[in-house]
């Protein structure tokens, strides 16, 4: 890490949602409540899944914490500070389904162009290109272009390029939705072994029960109309997840958890519930 | 037929029928003119037309180089300046607003109106209002395209540089620009034709002597039909010329929208 000199805001969360509030369209015959009580806490270096069914807005959560959309109401926290001013740092990384690279960029230059923004030099920029590129093993394509590349290997360029400048924390919009079986339980085992190598906070977005469980050390459960928080449940399978973790016994059981939450039929016991407020 | 056939195959497939439609169409025209003892100054038969073209090199090439020249010129000239006058009028919104549909309005006056008021501006000797004209028409055909570019946003793209705190001013330059280059590209290809049937038409209308369209019309109101078709044998060489090397720019330029044509 380049200037990670250790400050005071290393003991803060990376994230912390308060009392957050998203109305569109307010005022209007087509308002809708996007989100409403929203409280979460995301400690640093935590992998947490946010699930839920279409509409129940968990990708506005994450645009709300990336500070591409503006709450109603509440307050949003990102590494320690206001996420206005984290997105104007480049705090976060983000990677969407669509793996919105650009045609007319090289592998190298798309994963540089976070870089370009911040005023990096070529040379400074060109080597951290080439780290990323070795991080996601894809070193031999540096200089393709994006569309002589695979469905997963153009994910793994746009996650590369979320990394390139190095920040705490990565938001993730189902970035493995548009990619078949095998190629996504093969992106999820890269994602997870690129995270331990960077301790990297993540906030992934999924629709997928197994990819959250999989993935994340606590699964947040949402339900649509309004979209809000109604269950939380920590996977606790340990850090070192491989192929196996599928298989086993205690996976399947979180993955029974997350899908009675999800249908709302089972509350309390062995869930961690709506206790955060 | 088995389902695996070669490529080499496949490309002969796309080739030959139209090859062989039109040595059909050739050989019925002459023996239509032969049989029906259709007079010279009435059609002429493609035989006399070939004879035309190998009597008169110079005279055809030399005019096919006056009118590719006014062609070439106004499309790079109308080219440039309907990219760049997109480019900047979208910075405005409510600029673009106004000026486009204007475009599109002026694009469907007919050549023929302005083409008119141009030749008087110009000296009688001057290329200059044939250049223009060819310039006013590709321009608007570029500047709808490029506009068109400039709004077709990948919605990721836009997010990705708002989550980079990006100014509008990188956006435009790093996103919106580079985006519109597969359009700037078509509408050139789409132009290109254009450009040299709109020069042909200029020199129709009046001017110097020396281009197509002047010799197009001389010789065939005067009785050398076959001189006549033999110049526009020569301009439609001009225009598939002027398509296949607008093809082959856009094909090296933005290559992924070959790649995303053919899947």
């Amino acid at each position: 890490m380049d200037s990670a000199v250790p400050n005071p805001a290393v003991q803060n969360p990376a994230v912390v949602v308060s009392g957050v509030r998203k109305v569109f369209n307010r005022g209007a015959a087509n308002q809708v409540d996007a989100l409403i009580d929203i409280d979460l806490t995301v400690q640093r270096g935590e992998f947490v899944s946010l699930i839920g069914p279409s509409g129940c807005g968990k990708s506005t959560l994450l645009r709300l914490i990336a500070d591409l959309i503006e709450p109603t109401d509440g307050t949003l926290v990102v590494n320690g500070k206001p996420a206005h001013q984290a997105r104007l740092d480049q705090d976060y990384g983000m990677a969407f389904q669509q793996s919105g690279l650009f045609d007319w960029r090289t592998v190298e230059r798309n994963i540089e162009l976070p870089l370009e923004l911040k005023g990096w030099d070529k040379g400074r920029r060109r080597a951290r290109s080439a780290e990323m590129l070795a991080l996601v093993k894809l070193s031999e394509f540096a200089t393709h272009m994006p569309w002589q590349l695979s469905g997963g290997m153009q994910q793994r360029v746009a996650i590369a390029r979320a990394l390139a400048a190095h920040p705490e924390l990565l938001l993730m919009d189902e970035p493995f939705g548009a990619l078949d079986e095998m190629t996504r339980e093969h992106m999820q085992a890269e994602l997870l072994r690129i995270c331990s190598e960077t301790g990297t906070t993540v906030v992934f977005v999924t629709h997928s029960i197994p990819e959250a469980v999989y993935l994340a050390d606590r699964v947040v459960v949402m339900s649509p109309r309004p979209g809000r928080i109604t269950a939380m449940v920590d996977v606790g399978l340990g850090r070192d997840r491989s192929e196996l973790t599928r298989e086993a016994t205690e996976f399947f059981d979180r993955v029974t958890e997350v899908r009675e939450a999800l249908r709302g039929t089972h509350v309390g016991d062995s869930l961690t519930g709506v206790d955060d407020r | 037929m088995t389902t695996t056939a070669a490529r080499p195959r496949d490309s002969l497939a796309i080739v030959l029928p139209p090859v062989v439609f039109g040595v059909i169409f050739v050989a019925l025209w002459q023996a239509w003119v032969e049989i029906e003892n259709v007079q010279p100054y009435v059609i002429p038969k493609p035989t006399a037309i070939v004879q035309s073209l190998v009597d008169n090199p110079s005279l055809v090439t030399n005019a096919c180089i006056v009118t590719g020249a006014n062609a070439f010129v106004g499309l790079i000239l109308g080219s440039i300046l309907g990219f760049v006058g997109s480019v900047l009028t979208n910075r405005f919104r409510l600029v673009a607003d106004l000026v486009n549909p204007l475009a599109v309005t002026v694009a469907a006056v007919p050549a023929v109106v302005i083409v008119g008021v141009l030749n008087n501006m110009y000296a009688l000797d001057s290329q200059i209002g044939r250049r223009l004209m060819v310039s006013i028409a590709v321009f608007f055909i570029v500047f709808v395209q490029v506009t068109k570019g400039l709004r077709h946003n990948n919605p990721t793209q836009i997010e990705l540089m708002q989550s980079y705190a990006a100014t509008p001013r990188q956006v435009l330059a790093k996103v919106r620009v580079p985006n519109t280059m597969p359009f700037l590209f078509t509408a050139i290809r789409t132009a290109a034709p254009i450009a040299v049937i709109i020069a042909l038409v200029s020199e129709y209308f009046g001017g110097t002597q020396d281009g197509l369209g002047t010799k197009v019309s001389g010789s065939l109101n005067g009785s050398n039909k076959a001189l006549g078709f033999a110049y526009v044998v020569g301009g439609s060489i001009v225009g598939l010329l002027f398509f296949a090397g607008s093809s082959l720019l856009e094909y090296l330029v933005v290559p992924w929208q070959r790649r995303r044509r053919t899947g």
